[in-house]
């Protein structure tokens, strides 16, 4: 038994909120240490909890051993574990390009903005471990006030973008308490586990397919899915640099892990699949939907950020379809697409960031040149959008073959021409950019005489890379990674 | 009229709580005045807040504080005491709805700041859209 290692994935981040606080308070230089090594500990601790959970198999915990129903439980499974590993990995490698830009714009403001990215990453630490339906919803409103702060700290725009955030995540936020709520007038409990076991008893109620509607359309609000995503390409780009890596990679994701725990831990795929499966047919066709206007609407962007904004409303269809599709191998896909999305993700947002750093601008007509003047943020890039297009061996290819088989499977051919129609979209976009900074720019055939390689510092080089490096070693650990831990979630329809 | 009617008084505190929401929700997303915008958000968590607790009324029941000795030798009789859950979870989401209208405010302010105004639509002139 792994004892309570799980607790210090979450505890980490948010002892170390406080002591950046009060820390760097004191004194600026102490904020790089304290924040780099609280989330290695925190990653550290979610690879013991992994190990300890492929060992030994899933168990659940009780805080303070107040036993469940009553007090809250965490569950600790195969899926969670990943998720665990996942998000502390991402912190932990977004944080360098954080506090490389951070301390260059906010000099002033570092402390407050990393006890926030802190308390915002035990936060997804605690989204995941929970069992229990009301504290996931306190833990969502933790992730988005912070969030909402985070946003608020960019410039221009970046307050306005935040407040239309605020409305919209308070409006998502309130849905799903208010499915709890008819939830917890129908079963008297709210421990997950306790709901399902109570749930047959009152089955096939107008209650409770309310109760599912507002927890599920809260949480699509949460996740930006089209078309409830207009919120998300504004608060996103506007977002300082240091908080677009942290918040772009995760926050739409476990969102949609979210959406996994409520769909099989809280009711059951017999009854969200079989009981209505015009629903299920109608989600299917609006995630179709959503992939086609949001890779449409990326089209039209004229700024790398921004097309990167709807390239994750894209996604986020992609994920959702998956899920909704109602077989092992698109439900294997989506969960798959949650990791390997957050990893490029992350790759292409660090571009962004080390772009930025040298060039000031993202607009389409300012990267010219670039593959020059920085060839290693430029090889990542070339990787991430590979990822993106889904060349393999790269992590996008296996998980959208997985999605694509599983549409041919489910017979749920829009969804598959929407999967491939945003291959070629991503396609078309990445080497328009590709096709921008290789080619133009230089005089004449351009040899070298476009300025000197000054290329993006350390710090914020170094994480591109390893993510970039990434993409391609989880696209090849796909066997292993579904067969131990991913298999082990999904359900036997 | 007999049906409908009396379904609606007898479950008064639901329609109560509908009706606060959709003004809630109004406001919310027709309103182009930030600080409209959100008192809406406001009475739309109010709204649900009401809800969650007035699912806790139980007639005729005491507030739920007991003798350890009494319980422990005639144990709890459920219909005497009001459940106090609801009301619990209730405290915790006025916290979370507190912090996020504190939030809001903040940012509110330095809209405000920025712009000199809070109506959305004079701002997005103002930053030229």
């Amino acid at each position: 038994m792994s004892g309570n290692l799980h607790m210090f994935v979450m505890a980490a981040p948010l002892v170390g909120a406080l002591t950046v606080n009060l820390a760097g308070r004191a004194s600026r230089k102490a904020v790089l240490p304290l924040v780099l090594g609280f989330l290695t500990l925190s990653l550290v601790a979610a690879l013991g909890t992994m190990a300890g959970v492929l060992e030994h198999g899933a168990f659940t915990y009780t805080v303070g051993n107040w036993q469940p129903p009553f007090g809250i439980e965490l569950r600790i499974d195969h899926l969670s574990s990943l998720m665990l590993v996942l998000v502390s990995a991402v912190a932990l490698i977004a944080s360098f390009a954080s506090l490389q830009s951070v301390a260059k714009d906010l000099a002033d403001r570092q402390h407050h903005f990393f006890t926030l990215y802190l308390i915002l990453v035990a936060g997804l630490h605690g989204l995941i471990l929970t069992a229990d339906a009301f504290n996931l919803y306190v833990l969502l409103e933790i992730t988005s006030i912070t969030t909402y702060g985070l946003i608020a700290m960019g410039r221009g725009r970046a307050p306005l973008s935040s407040f239309n955030y605020i409305i919209m995540g308070s409006i998502g936020a309130c849905f799903y308490l208010l499915g709890v709520g008819y939830l917890y007038i129908l079963t008297g409990t709210l421990n997950m586990a306790d709901i399902a076991a109570r749930l047959p008893q009152v089955n096939g109620t107008v209650a409770v397919a309310t109760a599912f509607a507002f927890m599920l359309v809260g949480l699509w609000i949460k996740m930006a899915f089209f078309p409830l995503h207009g919120w998300l390409p504004r608060a996103y780009n506007d977002a300082p640099i240091g908080a677009g890596v942290l918040v772009a990679p995760l926050m739409t994701k476990v969102t949609i892990y979210l959406m996994l725990r409520v769909m099989f831990s809280v009711f059951s795929p017999q009854y969200e699949f079989f009981q209505h499966p015009d629903v299920q047919n109608l989600v299917v066709w609006g995630a179709a939907l959503g992939i086609i206007c949001a890779s449409a609407l990326a089209l039209g962007q004229r700024d790398l950020r921004r097309m990167l904004t709807y390239i994750i409303v894209a996604e986020v269809g992609y994920m959702v379809g998956g899920v909704w599709l109602a077989n092992g191998t698109g439900l294997t896909g989506a969960v798959l697409h949650i990791v390997n999305d957050a990893l490029m993700t992350l790759c292409l947002f660090l571009v962004a960031a080390a772009i930025i750093s040298r060039n000031g601008s993202l607009a389409f007509d300012r990267l010219q040149g670039l593959y020059r003047r920085m060839p290693w943020t430029m090889a990542g890039f070339t990787l991430g959008a590979f990822a993106m297009i889904g060349v393999p061996p790269t992590c996008g290819f296996f998980s959208k073959w997985y999605l694509i088989l599983g549409g041919i499977e489910a017979r749920q051919w829009p969804y598959v021409v929407a999967l491939v129609f945003s291959s070629l979209v991503n396609a078309v976009l990445f080497f328009r950019i590709i096709e921008i900074a290789y080619f133009r720019g230089g005089k004449g055939h351009g040899h070298d005489d476009h300025g000197p390689v000054t290329e993006a510092p350390a710090m914020i080089l170094a994480p591109l890379l390893v993510s970039a490096a990434a993409l391609v070693l989880v696209g090849l650990a796909t066997g292993p990674l579904v067969s131990n831990l991913i298999a082990q979630f999904v359900p036997v329809f | 009229m007999g049906g409908f009617g009396a379904e609606i008084v007898a479950k008064y505190n639901y329609w109560i709580y509908v009706l606060l929401m959709m003004i809630g929700f109004y406001a919310m997303i027709a309103k182009r005045n930030l600080v409209k915008k959100l008192l809406g958000m406001n009475i739309f968590q109010t709204a649900i807040i009401l809800m969650f607790v007035s699912a806790g009324v139980k007639h005729g029941a005491a507030i739920p504080i007991l003798d350890k000795h009494e319980v422990l030798e005639h144990g709890v009789h459920a219909a005497s005491v009001v459940n106090p859950l609801p009301h619990v979870l209730m405290l915790t989401a006025i916290v979370v709805s507190v912090s996020v209208t504190g939030v809001a405010l903040a940012i509110m302010q330095r809209i405000y700041r920025r712009y000199g105004t809070l109506e959305e639509d004079e701002i997005l002139e103002k930053i030229g859209e």
